[in-house]
């Protein structure tokens, strides 16, 4: 029902779309206006949802330390894992964000019949990781290949990406190993959210709508660079005009290209509001952003208000004789 | 008083239906099963701390007696916690639902219960953030996987809440570092807000705050069961230990977690304390103000484990010592770690801690001025200040348990395994998945080692026994070494019903046995009266 909610509202959005490529006086709308709504929806709700965040303390230093402290000079302190100093956070950051350390971590527990009774057994299990990682460093190369059609003349950056990604040299236009991995590794996020009972359980339509909407989006692509050839030129101008505020709307583009750019526009109006932005919450989040030097420096909480207590002179009035009979020192006879 | 529920055998236990409910979580309703839920916060409790909603209720009722309006309470406590702190906010925003958490929680190992998967657990909550906080939300509702906040919402989260121990295990996982415990936390200081708590903390806590520890030991308490292992250790030693209680001037304040002070093998752990700062002539005094070094608070409110937690710098402040030594507790020294300071501090009438014997001074706690027992331990051995017999520990073959909190929330990880080392020669690890930062809670933490939900911390400690029995039959271990007053009150019940034949251990009362004090006569006993192996005159 989650998939099937989610699944049909993609469907309704390429139907829009296709119907809006068909129209050619909704070329306006869809080359430009929507793209345009949609890049000012993303860029201002992202730091709106940034700066919300922002606005909430952090009132506490809470790293998960995960390695040993830093203590006596004899015992090696893990610096990554339990930093001490600033480097140390930015390594541990850079590890979780590059290359989603902690989910390296992975491990699948299972519960079977020892011969001495029942025996937990942790197994590696590194899909997740690879699967993901795969995945992400796919779109992030697919959207800097992308600067191409922006950018004139082409940076060098992005023509060696490309003829890197290119390598394999297979077929006319080349074909582009990310176009395969991003295909590849979303259909395995899916089929692993569908196929793995737990996860399914606690899956939303929130989880599946991205899902679908990049496999769409990957693939009107594909279709577009290999299948249903769109003018590339025309592309490029339309790009570049958008990019430097001066539209334009050449002609003759092709259907394709207006569902593919249509789906992106949704997608990035999309992102602020949902759970995408994951992207820029684990830049803050307090268990890994922290220095643990927890007891070197003291952290200030800026809201650290007062409290009732108990003080000393409460208890002693109340355990004076006690305390006497028991030979412990007291303030007042 | 409820009818004693029959604890399940633990074949039976071990049986774990991993199966999902054919019910979406949201239509699966909360069940109170006897002997998985602790008993309601006591009004009197709740009196003396002045918290809310003070009254006689019981979990098993229908009626918890919750005032009106109680929604608007909760409410606007989650808009305040959303102000107060970005953890709470992030971790609400960002989980992706990809399951990374789920079976690395002991309670969800144990019990297959899809709400026990960390990411279900912060559901319960985020399910209610997503409809009043959010727009999707708001609009979309169940598809945006909000709901209603209601009675039967807020039973879930106290039957939840108090199934997680905030042992930050799936936060070690998490790529996004999503951190349970901060959650649980948060869900608690809600719960509290109308008077949800479980008497097994709020007991402790009233405790506390009134006399100062969790077991409620009034002063001549106190030194009454401290002299009466002065009386032992004499027996066992032949050495009159002399500790000295509230004495103003000392250098050092030592505070131990009340356990220590009452029950096996807590006082063994204890008369270690006492055997080791003895020998070095440490100028040192106990507390009974300040003689808890553990916080239940924490397991309540921010605000209660501040009230708590004032009574250590504020003592030691009133005795004028220099710095402060902490005994073996594992969520004392999260607290003692990460909160105390910017809770209670600065401690700028304190000094730098500096050990008197090695002249090792303790940069890493130059703030806080506070270090743990291990650490001052560890130090000794390394510079050779301790005369050593580990053979005296020869019939144990001792594995160690780190305890949640000092791996993930300090990562006090080598500094045991050290003192272990040199007073053993007998050491085996658990397997790495257990061990260090990843591993398994005592299943008992964050105030659950009550006796009522004796088959849930069955269950919740099942991932640790395992392991406990992996090295039990691959090299014979027999003794269970940690640093935690909540382990040497829960893992003995544990180890008897998945692992009997195994004993618990404070690493200080192995450092006890091991010590050769100057003058002591010939030893024939343990700490614990049994014969030493080969002196025992049984054998």
């Amino acid at each position: 029902m989650k998939i099937l909610f989610s699944l049909i509202s993609v469907i309704v959005l390429i139907i829009v779309a296709t119907l809006g490529a068909y129209i050619t006086s909704l070329h306006y709308a869809f080359g430009i206006i929507i793209p345009y709504v949609a890049l000012t929806m993303f860029v201002g709700g992202f730091i709106y949802r940034v700066v919300k965040w922002g606005q909430s303390p952090v009132p506490f230093r809470i790293p998960t330390t995960i390695g040993q402290q830093k203590s006596l000079p004899w015992i090696k302190q893990n610096k990554i894992e339990n930093p001490t100093s600033a480097l140390g956070v930015i390594v541990r950051m850079a590890m979780e964000i590059l290359f989603f350390r902690s989910l390296f971590r992975n491990t699948k527990t299972e519960l079977r019949e020892g011969k001495n009774g029942p025996e937990l057994a942790y197994g590696s299990a590194k899909w997740l990781w690879l699967g993901s990682l795969f995945f992400h460093w796919s779109f992030l190369i697919i959207i800097l290949r992308h600067l191409r059609f922006f950018l004139s003349p082409v940076p060098y950056f992005v023509q060696l990406m490309e003829s890197i990604d290119g390598m394999l040299q297979i077929g006319l236009p080349a074909l582009y190993l990310t176009d395969v991995f991003i295909l590849v590794a979303i259909t395995f996020l899916f089929l692993r959210r569908i196929f793995i009972p737990q996860v399914k359980y606690i899956s939303l339509p929130a989880d599946y709508f991205p899902l679908f909407m990049i496999m769409s989006i990957a693939t009107t692509g594909i279709l577009m660079r290999y299948f249903y050839k769109v003018d590339l030129i025309a592309v490029k101008q339309l790009a570049i005009g958008l990019a430097t505020f001066q539209p334009v709307l050449p002609e003759g583009i092709g259907v394709m290209f207006f569902i593919h750019i249509f789906l992106v526009s949704v997608l990035f109006a999309y992102f602020p509001m949902s759970k995408l932005m994951h992207m820029g919450g684990v830049f803050l989040s307090p268990t890994r952003n922290m220095i643990s030097n927890n007891r070197m420096v003291r952290h200030i909480n800026p809201w650290n208000h007062e409290v009732e207590v108990h003080t000393y002179q409460q208890y002693e009035d109340e355990y004076r004789e006690k305390m006497k009979k028991a030979g412990i020192p007291v303030e007042k006879e | 008083m409820a009818p004693k529920v029959k604890l399940p055998k633990p074949g039976e236990l071990s049986q774990i239906d991993f199966k999902i409910p054919a019910t979406d979580w949201m239509d699966t309703p909360v069940e109170f099963k006897p002997g998985t839920y602790c008993w309601g916060a006591k009004e009197k409790d709740l009196l003396t701390l002045g918290l809310p909603n003070p009254r006689q209720w019981s979990p098993a009722d229908e009626d918890w007696k919750i005032p009106e309006g109680w929604e608007t309470t909760i409410l606007e406590g989650m808009a305040e916690r959303l102000s107060k702190y970005r953890s709470f906010k992030i971790f609400m925003d960002i989980c992706v639902r990809c399951g990374a958490c789920a079976d690395k929680c002991h309670f969800y190992i144990a019990t297959g219960d899809p709400k026990n998967m960390p990411v279900l657990r912060a559901e319960l909550l985020r399910s209610v953030y997503k409809r009043y906080f959010t727009k999707s939300g708001k609009f979309l509702g169940r598809l945006a996987g909000a709901r209603e906040l209601d009675m039967n919402v807020l039973k879930e989260w106290w039957s939840y809440f108090f199934q997680c121990t905030e042992c930050r295990r799936c936060s070690v996982f998490c790529p996004y570092g999503i951190d349970q415990a901060e959650v649980t936390i948060i869900g608690r200081e809600l719960l509290n807000l109308v008077g949800l708590n479980i008497d097994w903390i709020s007991g402790p806590v009233a405790n506390c705050y009134m006399k100062g520890n969790h077991l409620g030991l009034e002063p001549h308490a106190i030194t009454g069961n401290i002299e009466s292992m002065v009386d032992d250790i004499e027996d066992i030693t032949g050495i009159r230990v002399n500790p000295t209680f509230n004495r103003k001037g000392a250098e050092i304040m030592f505070v131990t977690p009340s356990g220590d002070l009452l029950g096996e093998p807590g006082i063994q752990t204890c008369m270690g304390y006492l055997m080791l700062f003895h020998e070095l002539g440490l100028d040192y005094t106990w507390s009974t103000y300040a003689s808890e070094g553990g916080n239940f608070g924490f397991f309540t409110s921010n605000d209660m484990a501040k009230r708590l937690n004032y009574k250590i710098y504020a003592e030691a402040k009133r005795l004028g010592v220099k710095w402060i030594i902490g005994g073996e507790c594992g969520h004392m020294w999260r607290v003692l770690n990460q909160y105390m300071d910017t809770w209670n501090g600065p401690a700028d009438f304190l000094e730098v801690p500096k050990s008197p014997i090695t002249g090792t001074v303790f940069e890493n706690a130059k703030s806080t001025k506070m270090i743990h027992i291990s650490e001052f331990t560890a130090d000794l051995i390394k510079h050779n200040k301790l005369n050593l017999d580990p053979t005296r520990n020869d019939h144990l073959k001792v594995t160690f348990h780190d305890s949640c909190n000092p791996s993930r929330g300090m990562g006090l990880l080598e500094e045991p395994r050290e003192i272990i080392r040199a007073v053993c020669n007998n050491f085996y690890e658990m397997p790495e998945n257990t061990i260090r930062e990843k591993t398994f809670c005592c299943g008992s933490g964050s105030g659950l080692n009550a006796s009522e939900n004796m088959e849930q911390r069955m269950r919740g400690g099942f991932p640790r026994a395992n392991a406990v029995k992996y090295v039990k039959e691959k090299h014979g271990v027999n003794m269970l070494a940690n640093i935690c007053a909540v382990d040497r009150a829960a893992l003995p019940a544990l180890m008897d019903y998945w692992n009997p034949g195994v004993g618990v251990t404070g690493v200080t009362e192995l450092v006890g046995n091991a010590l050769i004090m100057k003058g002591e006569k010939e030893r024939t006993t343990n700490l614990r009266f049994e014969d030493l192996p080969g002196k025992g005159g049984n054998e």
